[in-house]
C-alpha cells in the first residue's frame, strides 16, 4: 500500500505541481493512509473469497464479521487516545471479564431478588451498574498513572491480573447466565438486530447526515473565505461516503433468517409461508449499532472537543501541552476513564453475545485491541492516530481470523498468520510514514 | 528615566531554586519596566532559562518572590503566569508538532462554538491574520507544524505569545533557529513590541544578538546575578568581561554573584 501513495508530493503545497492522482487526492484531502487500510481489507476480503469457494463475502459472513469486530473495535477507540499520550493500556480485556461479571450477576441474581424476574429496567440497571464499575477502574488506573507517576504499562499490567482475579472472586470462578432478555439483543442475532426497515431509515439518516455536514463545513469555510475543494471533490465524496453506507445496509438487509426461526415466527403470527420460503432480513446488529455510534462519538471528541485536542497536543510535545497551561495529569485521568467505560460497553456487547458472563471473558482481548489500534495507524510514540483506522483495524484483524476458521486453517496457525500481519502491517506503516512524512 | 516612579512591570526578588543539590538559581533579583527591553546574558548552565522558567510557572521556586506591577503575584504553572499577561517563547518553542499552526497557537485558549466544540475555522481565520503580520509569505496552515521549517516554527511560537496581549514577553534565545534575514525581523518585531508597551525579557547566551536591542542587561553566572547595567553604561567588553569571568564594571550595579575586587 505505500507503492501507490509514494508519488504524492504531500509535503508540497501547491496541488499544481502533482500529477493527476496527486491533484485528484489534493483535492478531495483524503487520507491516503486510510485508502491503503481499504485496499488491504479488499484484498484480503478478495483473497479469502477466492480461497474458500466463494464463502467469504457473503452478506451472511460479512453479517458475522461485523457482529464478531464490534466488542474489540468499540475498545480500540479508546485504545487509540491512550496510545497517543504515549501510554499504553494492557487490561482492557480483564476489565471486561471483570465487569462483564459484575453485570452478569447484577441481572441473573441481584436484580431479579429487588425487582421481581424480568423486570424492564434490569438491563438498563445491570448495563450502568457495568459503566459504573468500568469508569471507576479506569479512573483507579488513570489516578496511579498521571498522578502518582507510574509508568502505565506497570500499572495496567498489574491491573490485567488484578482485575482477572476479581472476576474469578465476584462468583468464585461460577459462569453466570442466562442474561436478561433485553440486555441480550446487545449482542446480535435474530433478534439483536433491527430489521430491514429500520436499516434502511438508519442508512438514509447516516446519508443525509453525511451531505449535511460535508455542506455545513463548506459554508463554515466561505464564512472565512478560506480555500475549499472544488465542488466535484466534494460531490465525489458524499457519494462514494453515501453509496458505502447503503450498500454494507444491503448487505445486511441481504441476511436472511434461518428457516426454523422463520417458520416459529410465521406461526406465532399466523403467517402465510409463501413458495420458496419466507425472506425475513436481519438487518444491521444492535452491536454494531452500537460500535458505530461508539466510533462516531469518540471521532467527534477526539476532532471537535477541547479535550480531544490535548490528547493530540499531550501526545505530540507532553511538555508543551505542559507549557500551554493544559493540566495533563486531568486529562490523562480522563483518558484512562473513558478507556474503562468503553471496555465496560465491551463488555455487554461480549456477555449479551454469548449470553453468560465467565471469568475467563476477554482474556488477551487486550492484545487485539492494541493490535487493532496499531494497524489502523496509532503510533507508538505518540500523537498521531484515528478512531476510524482503529475500527477499521479491528475488522482487517477479525477478518484474518474469520477467514482462516472458514478455510480451516488450524488454530495454532491461525495465531501465526496474525501475529506476522501485525509486523507486516506496522512495518509498511513505518515505510511510509519516513516517504510521506 | 520617567518609568523609575512607577512601580515596575514585574520584579523578581531573591528567586532561589535548586534541583537534587544543585543550586540552579540563588539569590537572583530583576526587574522589568514597561516599555523596556532587558537582555538576560549568561553561559550556558548560569541560570538565566532557569530563573526565567520560575516566572513563566514552569518551575516552582524554592524562596522569592513575584510581583506584578508592585502586586505579589501567584504563579504555580503556566496558567497563572498567562492570567498576569507573561507570555513566553521557549528556546525549544515547546511546539506540538503533530498539530497544525491554529492548533498551536490557540492551545490551552481553544476558541469555541456556542455548543462547545472547537471552532477551528474561527480559529484558523485569526491564525491567519497574525501568522499574515509576522510572515506574510507562510500558506501551510493545513500542516502539522512538524512539516514547517525552522522560521515558521519560530513565527507559530512568536504568533502564539503576542497573540493573546501580552505584557510581559519572554524570550529563550529566540534567535538561535534562524537565518540572518529572520533574526533582523525579531529585532523589528521587537522594537515595534516595546513601542507597544510591553516588556521583554531577551535571553541569550551571544552578546552580539541582543546587545543593541536592549535598555539593560542582567549577567548570570553559576546561578547567580553578577550584575545589571544600562547599556549606555557599559561596553560589550565589559559585559562579555561580566560572562565570562564574573567582573562587574563600574558603570554596572553588582549583585551577589559579582566577582570581588582584585
Amino acid at each position: 500500500m505505500s507503492d501507490a501513495t509514494a508519488e504524492v508530493p504531500v509535503d508540497r503545497a501547491r496541488a499544481t505541481e502533482a500529477g493527476p492522482i496527486g491533484r485528484f487526492l489534493n483535492a478531495t484531502e483524503l487520507d491516503t493512509r486510510m485508502l491503503g487500510m481499504l485496499g488491504a481489507l479488499l484484498i484480503i476480503w478478495l483473497m479469502f473469497h477466492v480461497l474458500s469457494g466463494g464463502l467469504f463475502l457473503t452478506p451472511r459472513n460479512l453479517w458475522n464479521l461485523s457482529v464478531q469486530s464490534a466488542s474489540v473495535a468499540v475498545m480500540a477507540t479508546g485504545m487509540v487516545l491512550v496510545i497517543v499520550t504515549r501510554n499504553i493500556d494492557l487490561s482492557v480485556g480483564s476489565i471486561l471479564g471483570f465487569v462483564g461479571m459484575i453485570m452478569g450477576v447484577t441481572q441473573a441474581q441481584l436484580l431479579p431478588g429487588i425487582l421481581g424476574f424480568g423486570h424492564p429496567a434490569i438491563w438498563l440497571l445491570a448495563a450502568l451498574a457495568g459503566l459504573c464499575v468500568g469508569v471507576t477502574i479506569g479512573a483507579l488506573h488513570g489516578f496511579v498513572i498521571a498522578y502518582l507517576g507510574v509508568p502505565a504499562f506497570i500499572v495496567t499490567l498489574g491491573g490485567l491480573l488484578v482485575w482477572r482475579g476479581g472476576a474469578w472472586w465476584v462468583t468464585s470462578g461460577q459462569t453466570v447466565a442466562p442474561m436478561d432478555a433485553t440486555f441480550r439483543l446487545m449482542g446480535g442475532g435474530v433478534d439483536g438486530s433491527i430489521g430491514a426497515t429500520w436499516s434502511w431509515i438508519v442508512g438514509i439518516v447516516a446519508c443525509v447526515a453525511v451531505v449535511l455536514m460535508l455542506m455545513n463545513a463548506r459554508s463554515q469555510r466561505r464564512r472565512f473565505s478560506f480555500p475549499r475543494r472544488p465542488i466535484w471533490a466534494e460531490a465525489f465524496l458524499g457519494a462514494v461516503t453515501c453509496s458505502l453506507i447503503l450498500g454494507a445496509v444491503w448487505v445486511a438487509n441481504s441476511y436472511p433468517w434461518p428457516v426454523g426461526i422463520v417458520r416459529r415466527y410465521a406461526q406465532a403470527n399466523n403467517i402465510e409461508i409463501p413458495e420458496g420460503g419466507l425472506f425475513i432480513a436481519h438487518g444491521i446488529a444492535i452491536p454494531v449499532l452500537i460500535a458505530l455510534v461508539v466510533g462516531i462519538a469518540m471521532t467527534f471528541i477526539a476532532n471537535r472537543t477541547r479535550f480531544g485536542r490535548y490528547v493530540f497536543a499531550i501526545g505530540g510535545n507532553p511538555e508543551a501541552a505542559e507549557l500551554a497551561g493544559i493540566n495533563t495529569r486531568w486529562v490523562t485521568m480522563k483518558i484512562f476513564m473513558l478507556m474503562g467505560g468503553l471496555a465496560a460497553v465491551g463488555a455487554m456487547i461480549s456477555t449479551a453475545r454469548l449470553n453468560a458472563a465467565t471469568n475467563a471473558q476477554g482474556t488477551l482481548d487486550e492484545l487485539l485491541v492494541i493490535a487493532a489500534a496499531v494497524i489502523g495507524g496509532t503510533s507508538l510514540s505518540g500523537g498521531v492516530g484515528t478512531i476510524a483506522g482503529a475500527m477499521l483495524g479491528a475488522m482487517l484483524m477479525q477478518s484474518l481470523a474469520s477467514g482462516m476458521i472458514l478455510l480451516g486453517v488450524d488454530t495454532p496457525l491461525q495465531n501465526i498468520v496474525v501475529g506476522l500481519a501485525l509486523v507486516v502491517a506496522v512495518w509498511l506503516d513505518t515505510v511510509y510514514r519516513r516517504r510521506v512524512g | 528615566m520617567a518609568q523609575e516612579a512607577t512601580p515596575p512591570l514585574v520584579e523578581l526578588k531573591n528567586i532561589s531554586i535548586s534541583f537534587g543539590g544543585i543550586q540552579a538559581v540563588d539569590d537572583a533579583s530583576l526587574d522589568l519596566h514597561a516599555g523596556e527591553v532587558v537582555a538576560l546574558l549568561g553561559h550556558n548552565g548560569a541560570g538565566k532559562s532557569t530563573l526565567i522558567k520560575i516566572l513563566s510557572g514552569a518551575y516552582r521556586r524554592d524562596a522569592g518572590t513575584i510581583l506584578v506591577k508592585g502586586e505579589e503575584a501567584v504563579i504555580g504553572n503556566p496558567r497563572d503566569a498567562k492570567k498576569y499577561g507573561i507570555e513566553t517563547i521557549y528556546q525549544t518553542l515547546a511546539l506540538a508538532d503533530n498539530v497544525d499552526a491554529a492548533a498551536n497557537l490557540f492551545l490551552g485558549r481553544e476558541l469555541r462554538t456556542r455548543w462547545g466544540t472547537l471552532d477551528d475555522v474561527a480559529m484558523e481565520s485569526q491564525t491567519r491574520k497574525v501568522m499574515g503580520r509576522l510572515n506574510p509569505r507562510f500558506q501551510r496552515f493545513k500542516e502539522p507544524v512538524s512539516k514547517l521549517s525552522g522560521g515558521q516554527r519560530q513565527s507559530v511560537a512568536i504568533a502564539r505569545a503576542i497573540h493573546f496581549d501580552a505584557r510581559i514577553l519572554i524570550m529563550d534565545e529566540p534567535t538561535a533557529a534562524l537565518g540572518p534575514q529572520e533574526t533582523a525581523q525579531v529585532g523589528e518585531l521587537v522594537k515595534q513590541l516595546k513601542a507597544d508597551g510591553i516588556g521583554i525579557f531577551l535571553i541569550s547566551h551571544d552578546i552580539h544578538d541582543v546587545f543593541d536591542l536592549a535598555d539593560r542587561v542582567c549577567v548570570m553566572k553559576n546561578g547567580q546575578v553578577v550584575g545589571t547595567a544600562r547599556t549606555q553604561d557599559v561596553t560589550k567588553d565589559e559585559v562579555l568581561g561580566m560572562i565570562i569571568l564574573g567582573k562587574c564594571p563600574p558603570g554596572a550595579v553588582p549583585g551577589p554573584g559579582a566577582a570581588p575586587l582584585s
